[in-house]
């Protein structure tokens, strides 16, 4: 029977993990706030990973002054396609994804045409700190776009797919991938409207998939099976997610990871309060996998030993949404 | 585990000291719960106009002093040219009026406040058992007789007293009783009483008193007994028999002496009387306070000016704005914009009323909105952008005042006192969820401050609470402790049990 509300001891015995319990016994107890501009700040965060030897997107530059916003192609050295990022924003506001140029204008991943002064004015607020946490002013960072490892294409829509893992404490614990549809503009956030895939940990297939907390098995604009696919390299990935680590020390880390049809496997960016729809994604709740690292003592393991660790113990079975 | 319990623990103590220090205010000095409260006040008066002889003038009154039920609150001696002591025994003060020569007729005037206070006293000092009166016979012989008799058909202390004002009050008294009644000794029951008693070596004072009532020019005083049963007081009408002081029963002195004893003079007139009047609740505490020394008047916010009163009676509910709001988020779930913009969107609801609020509200962020979309257009700074979109908020609140007040609608023109900066952020912020997430998102979260608003106004408009802020502000403690126990609170937001509904096992 369907209801709108669910038992709060139903889900407790789901081990749903709360948004409360997040904050105060994931957040506040493993993550070091000291530690929170390291992941905050993007550019930070590049160079962070960058010096473990971990694969991000090049960056082309950074614009940290209102007065150099106009002269932003001078970075570009005549790359057509390119991203632009806040370097302190927050769930993935104010990214401008270019993906062509058209004469003068750029196209962006959203079907619009942008002239230099339209982009030159998008850097302005960037910098103004229009999409900083606090308003604060803010440093406008030039990525290299991802070309996408096409492996995605029939259940994508447009833009790039990304790889949420959630580590805790060192080990990757859930993951989904997060799929862009026409409503979300290309982006890959959920709160977008993008599709949301669980992924099983142990084998790196889609096991369940929603789209704003409901459950869907096909994607919405390409009509392909989100379930039962294998996401390439996966076990480099969850190898990758459980050295990030090492390179933040954040007990309760998101890890965002792209495919790049050449470099493979690239961390696009970490967060320090990654949100809990991925439970909704993998139809599982995350209190028992955590209770699980609590228990093992893997987290006192090297990043390698924690990968495989996760990988013997987090499997998941395909989830039919349909009784 | 070992944080939450810390947090708990904090909360919990921050909780018990606020109710504590309420619960004393209120037992303590009756600060009223509710406003308005009044309570009563009796003021009693004693007139004596004495003739003066030749020789030096004392004039001695008992003064209340043991008030089962009352408590004093305020008392005044007029006598001019008097020489006024006060003997200050605990059990029994007198008051000693003096004058060396006086020509003519003086008026002396005793005036007391009472109030009512339920408090335990204790009437009189622990009596020593009486020695047994010595009577002429035939008095003696029927004494004892009555005493014999009486204890046979009483079982203690206060049952023998019962049955002796029984057989004084009979109708047809028996001939020892009516002996005493109609015999020459002339004595009244309540001395007759005593008499009977003191030879059954029963310690029994008299008490002397008056009744408070509205009002009664010429209050007498009347007479009840005390028996001792060797723990405590028991008090009975002698006229009747009935066990305890009658309702609103001034004590006034214990014991046999007159109430007032004038040596070289003559007592022309002794006149007692009554008045009760109505005083705030608040008044009286705080009298009450300051009569027992405690800062607790000194530090409150009453002390403040009035004007400045009125400022904290706002402020203080703050606080629990801020609870409600910390409750609606982390229990309920509602999102809003801005953490604290609804308790100010809801102190400014306290001035347009609710309706009205929440249509000028719409109104300004709408129109607000409007305009903000345009801007974007323009490109502008981020800084200018958010000025221009406070001052288009400011024109907007004088284009809305002056409309209504053409229109003679009057809650349009409270909008003056909406927090402008506030809406001029809550603009800013709406049209980036708008342009950013979507614009279902942008009311959702829109609807949703206006619904914690509207929740907080509602709260915060309890007459009953603003009160208690003021009056007692250790009650913040208690929301101190309440804010801190939710901020452990790690369960399920009621939102989530629907976010999550699918999971459900």
């Amino acid at each position: 029977m369907r209801t709108w509300f669910a038992r709060p001891d139903a889900l407790r015995k789901a081990g749903v993990l709360s948004l409360n319990r997040r904050n105060a016994e994931c957040i506040m107890r493993l993550n070091d706030r000291s530690l929170y501009p390291l992941v905050d700040d993007k550019i930070r965060c590049k160079k962070v990973l960058e010096a473990q030897n971990m694969p991000v997107p090049g960056m082309i530059g950074q614009i940290a002054y209102s007065g150099q916003s106009n002269r932003f192609y001078s970075h570009l050295q005549g790359r057509e396609q390119f991203v632009i990022k806040p370097a302190n924003g927050s769930g993935g506001d104010g990214i401008l994804v270019i993906v062509g140029q058209r004469g003068e204008r750029y196209l962006s991943s959203g079907g619009r045409l942008w002239d230099r002064d339209d982009i030159a004015h998008y850097l302005t607020n960037v910098i103004s700190g229009l999409y900083s946490l606090g308003g604060q002013p803010d440093t406008a960072l030039l990525e290299e776009l991802v070309e996408f490892d096409p492996v995605f294409d029939g259940i994508a829509f447009q833009g790039v797919p990304d790889i949420r893992l959630i580590v805790y404490r060192g080990v990757p614990v859930m993951s989904m991938v997060r799929l862009p549809t026409r409503a979300s503009d290309g982006k890959a956030n959920l709160h977008q409207g993008a599709i949301g895939a669980g992924i099983c940990i142990a084998t790196g297939q889609t096991i369940a998939a929603v789209i704003s907390n409901h459950h869907v098995d096909e994607h919405v604009d390409t009509g392909s099976p989100l379930l039962g696919f294998n996401v390439p390299d996966w076990g480099q990935i969850v190898s990758m997610a459980a050295h990030c680590f090492e390179a933040v020390k954040l007990g309760y880390l998101g890890v965002d990871i792209v495919l790049d049809k050449n470099r493979g496997p690239l961390i696009l960016e970490l967060n320090a309060r990654p949100g809990l729809n991925i439970q909704i994604a993998n139809h599982a709740g995350l209190r028992q996998r955590l209770q699980q690292v609590d228990d093992s003592g893997a987290y006192e393991w090297a990043a390698n030993e924690r990968a495989e660790w996760a990988r013997e113990h987090f499997s998941s079975n395909v989830y039919d949404p349909r009784p | 585990m070992k944080r939450t319990t810390h947090g708990l623990a904090l909360a919990l103590l921050l909780v018990l000291i606020g109710l504590a220090m309420f619960t004393w205010k209120v037992r303590a000095f009756g600060f009223p719960i509710m406003p308005d409260e009044t309570s009563v006040l009796w003021s009693v008066q004693a007139q004596i106009v004495a003739e003066p002889g030749d020789a030096a003038l004392k004039i001695e009154m008992q003064l209340p002093t043991r008030t089962p039920g009352f408590s004093l609150t305020d008392e005044h001696f007029i006598s001019r040219g008097f020489g006024l002591a006060v003997d200050d025994d605990a059990w029994q003060r007198t008051a000693i009026w003096t004058l060396r020569r006086a020509s003519n007729r003086q008026t002396l005037f005793y005036r007391a406040v009472f109030f009512q206070d339920d408090r335990p006293v204790e009437l009189a000092p622990q009596p020593r058992f009486p020695s047994p009166p010595a009577l002429e016979e035939p008095f003696q012989t029927a004494l004892t007789e009555i005493v014999d008799e009486v204890r046979s058909e009483s079982a203690d202390v206060v049952s023998f007293a019962a049955q002796v004002l029984v057989q004084l009050n009979d109708e047809a008294p028996e001939d020892n009783m009516a002996l005493f009644l109609e015999g020459p000794l002339g004595l009244d029951r309540a001395r007759i009483a005593q008499l009977i008693l003191s030879a059954a070596r029963i310690p029994v004072v008299m008490i002397n008193g008056v009744r408070l009532v509205e009002q009664n020019r010429d209050a007498a005083i009347e007479t009840w007994l005390a028996v001792h049963d060797g723990t405590t007081w028991t008090a009975f009408d002698p006229t009747s028999g009935d066990r305890g002081l009658p309702d609103n029963f001034l004590v006034w002195h214990i014991g046999d002496t007159p109430l007032v004893l004038a040596t070289g003079a003559s007592i022309d007139e002794l006149t007692i009387s009554v008045r009760e009047r109505s005083i705030s609740a608040l008044d009286l505490a705080t009298e009450r306070a300051e009569q027992a020394g405690s800062k607790v008047t000194e530090l409150s916010l009453l002390a403040l000016p009035l004007d400045l009163q009125a400022v904290y009676e706002i402020l203080l509910l703050i606080p629990l704005g801020a609870l409600i709001i910390a409750f609606l988020r982390n229990v309920i779930g509602l999102r809003s914009f801005g953490t604290f913009m609804p308790v100010l969107i809801a102190l400014a609801f306290r001035e347009t009323e609710l309706l009205a609020g929440i249509v000028l509200f719409t109104v300004i962020v709408g129109a607000g909105l409007l305009f903000r979309f345009y801007l974007e257009k323009l490109r502008l700074l981020l800084v200018p952008r958010l000025s221009a979109v406070l001052i288009i908020v400011v024109i907007l609140m004088a284009i809305v005042s002056v409309l209504s007040q053409r229109l003679g609608i009057e809650a349009g023109l409270s909008v003056a006192l909406f927090p402008m900066v506030i809406v001029a952020m809550v603009i800013e912020r709406m049209s980036i969820v708008w342009e950013e997430q979507s614009p279902a998102d942008a009311l959702l979260d829109g609807a949703g401050s206006l619904l914690i608003a509207a929740i907080a106004y509602l709260v915060m408009g309890v007459d009953l609470f603003g009160w208690w802020v003021l009056i007692f502000p250790e009650l913040l403690l208690v929301l101190l402790g309440l804010t801190i126990a939710l901020g452990r609170y790690t369960g399920y937001r009621l939102t989530e049990l629907v976010r999550f509904r699918e999971l459900a096992k």
